[in-house]
Parts: structure tokens; C-alpha cells; sequence
């Protein structure tokens, strides 16, 4: 049996991953929620903002942190504009084709980070990465500590925003009811590219909370892309809530698996919750219908 | 041949069929009417298994075949129409009909001449080759009919074959249905269009908010009090009468 | 006899031949697109014909190459006659996950994701448990003798990937003129319609799986005996699943030579970027290149040529 003390730093460790699997999973299921389209190429695009935050960390030497404003506002404009000009003109008809088409662009994607950032993998040295934060047993790095918080609040902000803002009560329209926002005036297509870009946002802030800490290359987008939709699928296809919960969920179950099985075997438990939950529960924890 | 029993379906509150029970003999054609949203498709849905209803029971040749799998209602000898169509939409008409054929046979050559023949009967002869997708309105109905038809049932079930057709075709359509009845094959109906049911039908049923509210000639219910105002609003056949 | 047979017996002929007077590099590549071709070929049982859209085909093509190699290399059996060990096992990994899933009522988007779970499980499994030594692979001992699927001239596993091809075009010949085939078709267009016209669409869902699983498999256990080597990210990697779905894809999923055609086209993309490569030296990193334009012909031919380049061929369909 393993010490307590270390399932508990265990448990801490998972806990901090999952803050910023939250921010991840926030941005795919705010897509599905209101466009009704998986997107696949989420792994590929967060992989592409880490790439994002490296080169500006490497080239003019802002801290990861620091660049969080800039790299979320590239990603919601790039996010914007590749849904106008490439997702929105094929977001229709069988739901496989769009996963089809956000597929064509994952490897598109990929395969352009492999060609112009070579295989190596990058890293980001911070000067405060070694430093520590005592917590009872365990020992947290600062770095995830941060961006832990940085995450839970940009997840709060996004939440303020949808249920305050007038963009945000449309998005939320938008995503109950389409025909019916049409209707009353809403610029549908519009709220569509701003979810989509939104979702692409939520992405460019967990590029710059992960860099720190994490590494990337251009296989990282696979490494994320089935976490994402885990996530999503437990906490239930859509839901906010649920993204938050499974986040949490997934990040534990990921450091315990690790713990408990091994670095290899560990990364089963994400698979095979995705599995059973689709198999026995397709709507997740707090899904309505499907 | 047919008998529902006091069947009901629920989706979450709304109760889209209530206690409905019907009978359909061998060799009728039987009208099902009712206004927007009375349950009718729902209760086919029921019948062929398309919904698990809540309560009630279906009996078919006096086999209870409450709550089978589709296709067991259609190797039971019953088979359903949908009043949205549903053509195979990337396969010619003639493809589309085989799928019903094969119903009957394996056998490619024999299920290829048994479509042609029913699209004969349906008034598709000419349309063979045509893809799914590219059938006009009456094109789609007739297919519905023709691939349902092609797999052989005792008792067809049409949901609102003439909705959306001109009124000719509206004619060719009610002595296609005639022709099919002829041949020895019970239907029951669903129909909007009041000509045709009354041309067609030796009896019907009247569905509003779920609930079965008359049964008997197409006369008789064109004079029933309760089915005007189901149709019509409260009230309606005092005025009428007036 | 038509024009299409004759147009196919002459193809046939010229892939006969071709090996008699290719150079040994051309026979390889040959070999590789009609290997690839069949794979592609047990994706679009599933996925073009039925419309079961999997992103996790590799699982089949695993198991296969896994089950004839342990059974090979840890319990002494002919390869040849684990072959179709190996085509049971795949088969039955397809009967299984086609079950759960559809069973559990998964569809479209869902069922796509829960392949690719599956195959990501496989992978993780083969790189953890004893008995396919994890990370590091099995290795097939060299002994190069036809007795031991293993063949001194390149000339022989060709024909081999080229017999493998016919056969899964035979098999998807036969879907476009049978019952079984027109059942498939049916659900992929419309399963509320198929279930209505008497079609049991579950088992005929979990039928093409299976058969699709056993087919892939096969190619596994080729995959394993023409490079004697096999790991976990090889047998169970996303690539491979992404690689038979794309050949479809672009090649036309649902028509009986749209894997070969596709097939036929990341050949032909693979050697243009490569000899790119060679002459533009920026351009060294060969694979990216070719998988980018792959990327970009899955996006436009999802979007506005269903058909694939099989679609550029076919006259369009007559109107009225
Ligand atoms: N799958 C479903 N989920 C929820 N509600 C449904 C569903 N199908 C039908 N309903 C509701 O049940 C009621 C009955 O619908 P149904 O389609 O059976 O009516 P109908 O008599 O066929 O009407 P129409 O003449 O317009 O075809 C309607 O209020 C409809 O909105
Ligand atoms: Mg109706």
C-alpha cells in the first residue's frame, strides 16, 4: 500500500493538472454546446498556442504569464477567423463530417507545426520554475500553483461573461434555442464564430498557464485531444459545470493512475472512463439529452 | 388483424398519446385523422416499434408484438411509411425499392424484378434510375410507399402520403392505394387530405390530444359534434349548426 | 465482356508484370500501395459502405499483428497458421466493440470517438503487459524462407499485398451486388428507414464490424511479417487508423476503388514531397509535406466531393 502522504500529494498534483484541463475542456464543450460540432482539432490548436508562447518566450523573451493577454486575444482572433473561413462553410449536414473535416484540420495542423518546428521537444526555463510551495506533505511546484489559480479565474471570468454580458446572453440563446435567437434578431453566424473563437481563447490561456511547467511538440495536440474530450463527455457534452467537475475528476484519476499503475499502464484510466461512460451514461454527470 | 389496446407514449410532460385503442379487419382500409399534433405519428411509431410505449398493448394476427424491434413488426407482416420522408438518398429509386425486396429474397436478380414491379404499381416505372435524393415531393411519397410495399406486409401503415402533393396526383395516388387494397393488402392511414380519406376509408378513427375521441363512417364523423370542434375550437359546431 | 472488366483484367495483368520488370525500390513501393489498399479496403467495409465511421481502426490491425507474432514468436506456431488466428482475433475485437457500442446506441461523432478509445486502451495494454514486452516490441526472428512468411525477393510479399488487394475488392464487389451490401448501404443513408423496411440494423452493424475487424487484422499480421518487427505505437497508433480512413476518404468512400485510388494518390503525394525533399533542401522533413496536402484533400473532399476522387471519375448520376 502506498504512504498516504504521497496519495495526497498525489491528489494535490492531480488537482492542479486538472485546473487547467478545465480551461481546456471549457473551450471544447462551450464549441459543442452552442455550434453542436466535436471539435477535433482542439489538441492541435492548444498544441499551436504552446507553440505560440514558446517562440514568443524564445524570441523576445516574455514570460509565459506575462504573454497571457496577447496569446488569448491571437487565439480568439484566430479562432474568429478560421471559423469563417473554414468551419463555418462546412459545419453542417452528418455530424461524422464535420468531426471529419476538424480531423483534416488536426493533421493539417500538426503536420505544419512538424515542418516548420521540427520534431524537438521545447521548453520553457522560467527563472522561478524550480520553486516549491509546502502544502502539509507535499511539495507543489509555484509554476502550477499559479497557473492553477490563473485557470480558476479565467474559467470564473468566462462564466461572468456568458451570464452577464450581452454577447454572452446571446451565446447562451444562441445554444438553446438557434431558430429562435434567429428569430428575435441575433446574428447567428456571427455568435457562432465568437463561441468558436471564444472556445480557441480558452485554449490560448491554457497555452500560456501550461508552458511553464509542461513541454510541447507537435504530438502534444494528441496527448490533450483525448483528455479534452474525456472531460467534456463525463461532466457531459455541453455543460460547464460538468467540464469544471470532470477537469478536476480527470486530473486526479490521471495522477493516481500514474501512481497507482505506473507511468505506462496509469494513462488507461482516462480511456476507459471515456469508454463506460459513453457505453452506460452517453449524457455524463450533468449532460441533459443528447 | 390489428388491435391497440388503450396504448400510451409520453414525452417528458407531454402525454402525445393517451390510452388510444383501435381496430383494423382484414381487407379495410382505415383512416386515422386528427388535428396538428394529435399523436397520430406517435401512435404509429408505437405500433411499429419505433417507440417502446408506456402502457397499453398491440396485437397483430393475434400475436402480441407490444414493444418488438422494427424489424420484427416487418417480419411479423406490418410496415410503416414516414410522413417526413426518408429516401436512401445517394441510391437510385430502384435500389432504394430492392432494400424492401430483399426483405423476401436474397437473391439479387429476384429482388431487382420485384421492384420494378412494385415501382410499377406505384407509378415509379419511369424513375428507376433516379437518385434518391433528386425525387420531387410526390416522387418521395411514392418511394415511401413503393419500399414499404416491397417488403411484402399484410397491413401497411401510410403516414400522410398525400401531404404536400397537387391535387392530380392526389388522384393517382388514392387508386395507386386503392389498387394495393385490391391486391389483398390491409392499410391503415393517416391522412389530412378529407376527400381522400372519405373516398378511401370504410372507417376512422379520430385522434385529438392523444386520446381516441370517435370512430365510425367517414359520414358519420364528418357530422360528429365532437370531431368539428376538435378541429375546429370550442364551440365550433353549435355555430355551424346554427 | 464490359468495358470495366476489361479495364480491370488489364489492370490486373499490368500489376502482375509490373514486379517482372520494376526495380526492386518501385516493387516495395507497389507493395506498400496495395497494402495499404486493403487496410483502407476493411475501413471502408465499415466506414464507406455502412457509414460506421471509425477513428480507431488500428485496433483490429493490432490485435492481428500482435496475436500471429506472440503466437509466432512466444508459442512456436507457423505463421502461416497464425494468420488466420490472428483474423479470428480481429474479428472478434470488431464483434465486441461493435456491440458495446452499438448496443449502447452510439452513433456518428460517438461512435468515431469510442473507436479511437478503444485502440488508445490496446496501446496502452500493449505497452504495459508482459507478454508483448511493452515499449520495446517483438521482433520476428529472420529466417527468410516462404514456409516462414518470409521471402528473400521483394517480388513474392508483393504479390502477396497485391492477392490481399484483389481479395477486398472482390469482397467489396460483392457488397455493391448482394443483400448483405444493400442492407449496409440502407443504414449508412437512413437507419430509421432500413429499421422500418425489416432490416435488423444492429446485427448488421456488429456483422460488418466483424468482418472489417477480421479483414484489418489480416493486414496486421502481414504488416508484422514483411518487417519482422512490431511495438505498441506501430500496431495501436492513431496514424495507421488516420492513414486507412484517409485512403478512403480521398479515395471515395463507399465505392469499390476508392482505397486504392486513394492508396494510389499518398503514394504518388509521398514520393512528389520526397523528391521535393531532395531537390529543395529546406524541405528535408519529407512526411509533414505530404500529410499536410492529405489534410487539406480530407477537408475539401469532405465539404464538396462525398464521392472522393472516385467522384471525378464516375459520370454524374442522371437527372430527371
Ligand atoms: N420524439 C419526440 N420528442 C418529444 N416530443 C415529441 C416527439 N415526437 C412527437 N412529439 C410531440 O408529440 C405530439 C404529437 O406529435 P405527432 O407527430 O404524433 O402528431 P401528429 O398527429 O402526427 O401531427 P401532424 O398532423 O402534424 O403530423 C406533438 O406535440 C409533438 O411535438
Ligand atoms: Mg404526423
Amino acid at each position: 500500500m502506498l504512504d498516504p502522504q504521497i496519495i495526497f500529494a498525489g491528489v494535490l498534483n492531480g488537482l492542479l493538472a486538472g485546473g487547467i484541463y478545465v480551461l481546456v475542456a471549457v473551450g471544447l464543450t462551450l464549441i459543442y454546446g452552442v455550434l453542436h460540432i466535436i471539435n477535433f482539432a482542439h489538441g492541435s490548436l492548444l498544441m499551436l498556442a504552446m507553440y505560440a508562447v514558446f517562440f514568443l518566450w524564445r524570441l523576445i523573451g516574455i514570460d509565459p504569464y506575462v504573454a497571457l493577454p496577447v496569446v488569448i486575444a491571437g487565439a480568439f482572433v484566430f479562432g474568429f477567423v478560421l471559423y469563417r473561413l473554414v468551419i463555418g462553410r462546412f459545419s453542417h449536414g452528418r455530424d461524422e463530417n464535420i468531426l471529419l473535416i476538424t480531423l483534416g484540420l488536426s493533421i493539417v495542423i500538426d503536420n505544419v507545426a512538424l515542418l516548420f518546428f521540427g520534431g524537438d521537444t521545447q521548453t520553457i526555463d522560467v527563472p522561478y520554475a524550480g520553486s516549491f510551495v509546502e502544502l502539509g506533505a507535499a511539495f507543489l511546484p509555484l509554476p502550477k500553483l499559479i497557473s492553477f489559480g490563473a485557470s480558476l479565474l479565467i474559467c470564473a471570468i468566462l462564466g461572468l461573461y456568458m451570464a452577464k454580458s450581452d454577447t454572452g446572453k446571446a451565446i447562451r440563446a444562441v445554444a438553446k434555442e438557434r431558430q429562435g435567437a434567429r428569430l428575435v434578431g441575433i446574428d447567428v453566424d456571427n455568435i457562432f464564430a465568437i463561441s468558436y473563437g471564444i472556445g480557441i481563447a480558452c485554449l490560448g490561456a491554457a497555452a500560456c498557464l501550461l508552458m511553464p511547467s509542461y513541454y510541447v511538440t507537435p504530438t502534444s495536440g494528441h496527448a490533450f485531444v483525448l483528455v479534452a474530450f474525456t472531460i467534456v463527455v463525463l461532466g457531459g457534452m455541453g455543460s460547464f459545470i460538468g467540464a469544471a467537475v470532470g477537469g478536476f475528476i480527470i486530473g486526479i484519476t490521471e495522477a493516481l493512475g500514474g501512481l497507482f499503475l505506473g507511468e505506462q499502464l496509469g494513462q488507461i484510466g482516462i480511456s476507459l472512463i471515456f469508454i463506460l461512460i459513453l457505453l452506460l451514461k452517453p449524457t455524463g454527470l450533468f449532460g441533459s439529452k443528447a | 388483424m390489428l388491435e391497440v389496446r388503450e396504448l400510451s407514449k409520453s414525452f417528458g410532460g407531454l402525454k402525445a398519446v393517451d390510452q388510444a385503442s383501435l381496430d383494423v379487419r382484414q381487407g379495410e382500409i382505415v383512416g386515422l385523422i386528427g388535428p396538428n399534433g394529435a399523436g397520430k405519428t406517435t401512435l404509429f411509431a408505437a405500433i411499429a416499434g419505433f417507440h417502446a410505449p408506456d402502457a397499453g398493448h398491440v396485437a397483430f394476427e393475434g400475436k402480441d408484438i407490444t414493444g418488438l424491434a422494427p424489424h420484427r413488426i416487418c417480419a411479423a407482416g406490418m410496415v410503416r411509411t414516414f410522413q417526413i420522408t426518408q429516401p436512401f438518398a445517394k441510391i437510385s429509386v430502384r435500389e432504394n425499392i430492392m432494400v424492401g425486396a430483399y426483405f423476401r429474397t436474397a437473391d439479387r436478380k429476384l429482388a431487382e424484378r420485384e421492384a420494378e414491379a412494385v415501382a410499377g404499381i406505384v407509378g415509379m416505372a419511369g424513375q428507376l434510375d433516379q437518385m434518391g435524393a433528386d425525387l420531387t415531393v410526390a416522387g418521395r411519397k411514392r418511394l415511401e410507399l413503393a419500399r414499404a410495399l416491397a417488403t411484402g406486409p399484410r397491413l401497411l401503415l401510410l403516414d400522410e402520403v398525400m401531404a404536400g402533393l397537387n391535387p392530380t396526383e392526389i388522384t393517382e395516388i388514392v387508386q395507386v392505394i386503392r389498387e394495393i387494397r385490391n391486391s389483398g393488402i390491409t392499410i391503415l392511414l393517416i391522412e389530412h387530405v378529407m376527400q381522400a380519406v372519405t373516398s378511401l376509408a370504410e372507417r376512422v378513427y379520430v385522434l385529438n390530444q392523444g386520446r381516441m375521441i370517435a370512430e365510425g363512417t367517414p359520414a358519420a364523423i364528418a357530422e360528429n359534434a365532437q370531431v368539428v370542434e376538435a378541429y375546429l375550437g370550442h364551440g365550433a359546431a353549435k355555430v355551424l349548426r346554427a | 465482356m464490359s468495358r470495366q472488366a476489361l479495364l480491370c483484367a488489364l489492370g490486373l495483368a499490368a500489376a502482375v508484370i509490373y514486379p517482372l520488370v520494376a526495380p526492386n525500390y518501385l516493387i516495395n513501393i507497389g507493395m506498400m500501395v496495395f497494402f495499404v489498399a486493403f487496410i483502407g479496403q476493411s475501413w471502408n467495409i465499415a466506414g464507406g459502405f455502412a457509414g460506421q465511421t471509425s477513428f480507431g481502426h488500428v485496433v483490429f490491425f493490432g490485435t492481428g499483428a500482435y496475436t500471429s507474432t506472440i503466437l509466432q514468436v512466444t508459442y512456436g506456431w507457423n505463421p502461416w497458421l497464425a494468420w488466420p488466428a490472428a483474423m479470428l482475433a480481429g474479428g472478434i475485437v470488431g464483434w465486441v466493440i461493435a456491440f458495446l457500442s452499438f448496443r449502447a446506441g452510439l452513433r456518428g461523432s460517438y461512435f468515431a470517438l469510442i473507436t479511437l478509445a478503444f485502440a488508445e486502451v490496446f496501446r496502452i495494454l500493449a505497452n504495459s503487459v508482459p507478454f508483448t514486452r511493452g515499449g520495446l516490441g517483438m521482433l520476428i526472428k529472420a529466417d527468410q524462407r516462404p514456409i516462414n512468411f518470409q521471402f528473400k525477393e521483394p517480388i513474392w510479399i508483393y504479390y502477396i499485398a497485391l492477392a490481399l488487394c484483389v481479395i477486398s475488392l472482390l469482397i467489396a464487389w460483392q457488397l455493391t451486388r448482394n443483400r448483405f451490401g444493400a442492407r449496409l448501404v440502407a443504414i449508412r443513408e437512413n437507419e430509421d428507414a432500413a429499421r422500418a423496411l425489416g432490416i435488423d440494423v444492429f446485427a448488421e452493424k456488429v456483422k460488418v464490424l466483424t468482418l472489417s475487424g477480421a479483414m484489418c487484422a489480416a493486414g496486421g499480421t502481414f504488416y508484422a511479417q514483411k518487417y519482422l518487427y512490431i511495438d505498441p505505437s506501430i500496431a495501436f497508433g492513431v496514424d495507421k487508423s488516420v492513414e486507412m480512413l484517409l485512403v478512403s476518404m480521398v479515395g471515395g468512400a463507399g465505392t469499390i476503388f476508392g482505397p486504392l485510388i486513394g492508396s494510389v494518390a499518398l503514394t504518388a503525394i509521398n514520393e512528389i514531397t520526397r523528391w521535393l525533399a531532395s531537390v529543395v533542401p529546406a524541405l528535408k522533413n519529407v512526411q509533414p509535406l505530404s500529410l499536410v496536402v492529405y489534410g487539406i484533400m480530407l477537408v475539401l473532399i469532405v465539404a464538396r466531393l462525398p464521392d472522393g476522387l472516385m467522384g471525378l471519375f464516375r459520370r454524374k448520376p442522371r437527372h430527371a
